[in-house]
């Protein structure tokens, strides 16, 4: 592995990206504080990429935390768990941020909550997490696990974590990355694990690593988190983990710039990271893959910032899956006067919503909360031909192109300089001095492409 | 916890990504430009005085004035507060001799915005540099005002701006090397006593309003690279490509002048920096700006080495804009993950497609 031994003399980075404001401070400081139990959670049947769950409890049960609600069918699916101790009620139509109507079931919480406060914390990432004799689970036993919690990928794209983790014979997996990178501007959640919680991330690594028969573990974590780096080099210490320290720019936590920039490998248009043997998960999802398949508990909880100006008091809350943004948003001191628009996570890959009464779902990272200075921008003039958006777009596409043939609706011009690439990280948009919205042409040609 | 607290007033909903670089705007470039564009016109004003002012003047107020009609005639947002018009008129105004009359200004100007802009569809449109088709246009349309005599400055205090341009007396007497009237030794000490460097450095010379001073140029020049208005690789192109060419003519002597006279003699400086650097008109790549600027430097010395003209920035972008659909063609970037095997097999089923389909039936019935 010679571009092994060239990157790891400097810090890896990959080609284009941008480097918006972090404001990572707003949160970065404030530790992860368990939100009181809700008065009711909103569980969605559909919180991953594939295909829905069907619902497996009737009305009027009471469920204890953990209980299967919605059940998975297909493989590429994951369960849904209920979150609080409650009674459920009828499902109801929820708009999810991302414009999707979805069935949920309702959990009115119980007067009394099995678990709360730090004792709650204590279940899901304290005690001890083993760094060795995980060779007792056999790879499909932790696939299996996987599945049976409802693992989801955390950073955001929520796709089944078993998916990834099934052996796969035709395909061997030589490196697993662990993504720290959490390079969205505001976000501090996986910042905030990885400084708290390190065992269960590097556990969940260790057993992502099994699983898949990785040889090597990496876990990729930007340098303007010296932390997290140091937290997680000494949890660590003596297994078989690398720490790897990336030049901080947006979007490195994607998977394929990851990839590109931990690994210098390209993964094929079309094709999934394992087709460069390579496997990637969060370190969010790393470390409920510990509690899935060492404590046997599914995936009912997850941290997430609650920042931005527009909050009053920025904070990252471990809260029950299903609980609605307002409650987060009402826990951290509510909104103030400057406040112009909620993005359920971060500005650059965010969706801006138009009503708080949406529940978290597993994939929620965080809540941005900008004001109206954060989202002022200069009126559009015409594109100038700058290549900027080309000199920063990490998939090496033209926006500035996609963009015209969008405008266009020329279907040839699209496909030709390959619409269907873009990733949408809006790092051209970011950049673009004329205030083209590049990334909204780009789903139209995207659309149009179809 | 009450519920009033988290309605706020309006809430904005928009596509993502909802950052941007707020101190990048189209306006922003433009300030740039009239910044690094100050040096080299307060250097004009101080060779030329009052001629740079009111040739300067005159071209921008009637580009603005041309913009402002035509962009209203097309129905048009009034487009004259992006400075774009006015940014033409100063490079236009900086690319003419002290002497030309007030029409030639004026008409260079309408057909700077008219010509070179409006008729593409206005600002971002436009294929060739619109400062240039106006200085070309004029410099066809009035040959003697624009001429090697136009630019003997009669009226300066200082004797070497009473002089022919450095060009000129290059080309001049590469000629008369040529016919044989001079010999080369005393060519070359000749030239050296007129145009040692630090004269073109500093800009006690003849030539056209903005070029004179390399030194003024330059750090206007720098200063747009650094903000990244303007693209380096374009500059850079232009330089490293006129400096080897120029260095082989001087080689085979084709040129008295030393490389070094050349570069900082002449608009070379002026058009790589200010004139090449237009975005609208130079390719979106890194490496098709480079190539960009490549083909600027090498045509400037072709022009300059073998061609009647003394000087042939001009040209060489005008003729190098021509080229920037080919260039950004040639260098479409290959997008993460797509490998060359891939693209071919893809091109390869394209074609099968398009060969199935004239092969249809009931396309060739037709015939």
């Amino acid at each position: 592995m010679t571009a092994i031994a060239t990157f790891a003399t400097r810090k890896s980075t990959f080609a284009g990206g941008v480097h918006p404001s972090e404001q990572k401070h707003l949160a970065a400081e404030s530790a992860v504080e368990v939100l009181p139990a809700p008065e009711q959670v909103l569980i969605p049947l559909l919180q991953h990429i594939g295909a829905p769950c069907t619902l497996a409890v009737k009305p009027r049960t009471e469920v204890a935390p953990g209980d299967v609600v919605g059940q998975a069918d297909g493989f590429v699916s994951a369960p849904v768990h209920a979150s609080l101790a409650g009674a459920t009620a009828r499902t109801a139509m929820v708009t999810l941020p991302n414009g999707r109507h979805v069935p949920a079931v309702p959990i009115k919480a119980a007067d009394s909550q099995p678990l709360e406060g730090d004792a709650l914390w204590e279940d899901i990432f304290g005690g001890d997490w083993p760094t060795e004799g995980l060779d007792v689970y056999r790879p499909q036993q932790i696939a299996d696990a996987a599945r049976a919690a409802g693992l989801v990928g955390l950073g955001g794209a929520a796709f089944p974590t078993h998916v990834k983790l099934t052996p796969n014979e035709k395909k061997p997996i030589g490196t697993l990355l662990v993504n720290g990178c959490e390079c969205e501007p505001y976000l501090t959640a996986d910042y905030r694990l990885m400084i708290e919680a390190p065992g269960p991330v590097i556990t969940g690594a260790l057993l992502a690593r099994r699983a898949t028969g990785a040889s090597k573990v990496i876990v990729c974590v930007e340098d303007n988190k010296p932390q997290a780096i140091e937290s997680i080099r000494t949890a660590a210490a003596g297994a078989p983990v690398q720490v790897r320290v990336m030049k901080t720019k947006y979007p490195q936590g994607g998977e394929k710039q990851l990839i590109a920039a931990a690994l210098g490998r390209e993964v094929p248009d079309g094709g999934l990271p394992l087709d460069v043997g390579v496997v990637v998960i969060n370190v969010g999802t790393a470390a409920a893959l510990a509690r899935a398949v060492v404590r046997q508990k599914p995936l009912t909880h997850r941290i997430v910032t609650v920042t931005g100006s527009g909050v009053r008091r920025p904070k990252n809350l471990l809260v029950p899956v299903g609980t609605s943004y307002r409650t987060l948003i009402d826990h951290c001191g509510g909104l103030n006067d400057e406040t112009a628009m909620i993005i359920a996570g971060g500005p650059m890959m965010g969706f801006s919503l138009g009503s708080l009464d949406m529940p978290v779902t597993k994939g929620t990272s965080g809540i941005t909360v900008l004001s109206a200075e954060d989202v002022w921008r200069p009126d559009e003039t015409a594109c100038l031909r700058c290549g900027r958006c080309v000199d920063v777009c990490p998939m090496r596409l033209l926006p500035t192109k996609l963009a015209l043939a969008a405008r266009a609706g020329n279907v040839e011009l699209a496909r030709r300089h390959h619409v269907s690439l873009c990733m949408e990280c809006g790092c051209c948009a970011y950049v673009c001095p004329a205030g083209l919205p590049l990334v909204q042409l780009i789903r139209l040609g995207k659309v149009m492409v179809k | 916890m009450t519920k009033t607290n988290t309605t706020p007033p309006t809430l904005h909903v928009a596509p993502s990504p909802h950052a941007a670089d707020t101190a990048l705007t189209t306006r922003r470039m433009m300030i740039d430009v009239l910044i690094a564009l100050a040096p080299a016109m307060a250097m004009a004003v101080v060779v030329f005085e009052w001629y740079a002012v009111t040739q300067v003047g005159l071209c921008v107020l009637v580009c603005m004035g041309v913009e402002a009609v035509l962009e209203r005639l097309r129905g048009r947002k009034s487009s004259v507060g992006d400075c774009s018009a006015a940014i033409t008129g100063i490079i236009l105004g900086l690319s003419l001799p002290w002497s030309a009359p007030w029409y030639v200004a004026v008409v260079g100007s309408v057909a700077a915005i008219g010509l070179g802009k409006t008729v593409f569809g206005g600002l971002g449109c436009n294929i060739f540099n619109p400062a240039m088709v106006g200085r070309a246009f004029v410099m066809l349309s009035f040959a003697k005002e624009l001429g090697a005599g136009a630019y003997v400055f009669t009226e300066a205090k200082l004797a070497v701006l009473t002089q022919a341009t450095p060009l000129s007396i290059a080309k001049q007497f590469a000629a008369d090397l040529a016919a044989g009237k001079v010999i080369a030794g005393d060519a070359v000490v000749q030239l050296h006593a007129a145009e040692d460097i630090w004269t073109l450095l500093v800009g006690w010379v003849n030539g056209s309003l903005g070029e004179t001073s390399a030194i003024a140029l330059l750090l206007g020049g720098i200063y747009l690279c650094i903000r990244r208005t303007a693209s380096w690789q374009i500059p850079a192109g232009v330089f490293v490509t006129a400096l080897a060419f120029v260095e082989l003519g001087y080689w085979i002597n084709l040129t008295p002048f030393e490389p070094l006279q050349h570069m900082i003699s002449g608009s070379l400086i002026f058009g790589a920096f200010f004139i090449a650097t237009d975005p609208v008109t130079s390719p979106v790549t890194s490496t098709g700006k480079f190539i960009f600027g490549m083909g600027i430097g090498l045509l400037v010395v072709v022009i300059r080495l073998f061609s009647g003209y003394p000087e042939g920035v001009m040209f060489a972008v005008l003729l190098m804009n021509a080229a920037v659909p080919l260039i950004n063609r040639w260098t479409i970037p290959r997008p993460l993950g797509k490998y060359k095997r891939e693209e071919r097999r893809e091109g390869r089923e394209e074609r099968g497609e398009r060969r199935e389909e004239r092969n249809a039936p009931g396309l060739r019935s037709g015939g």
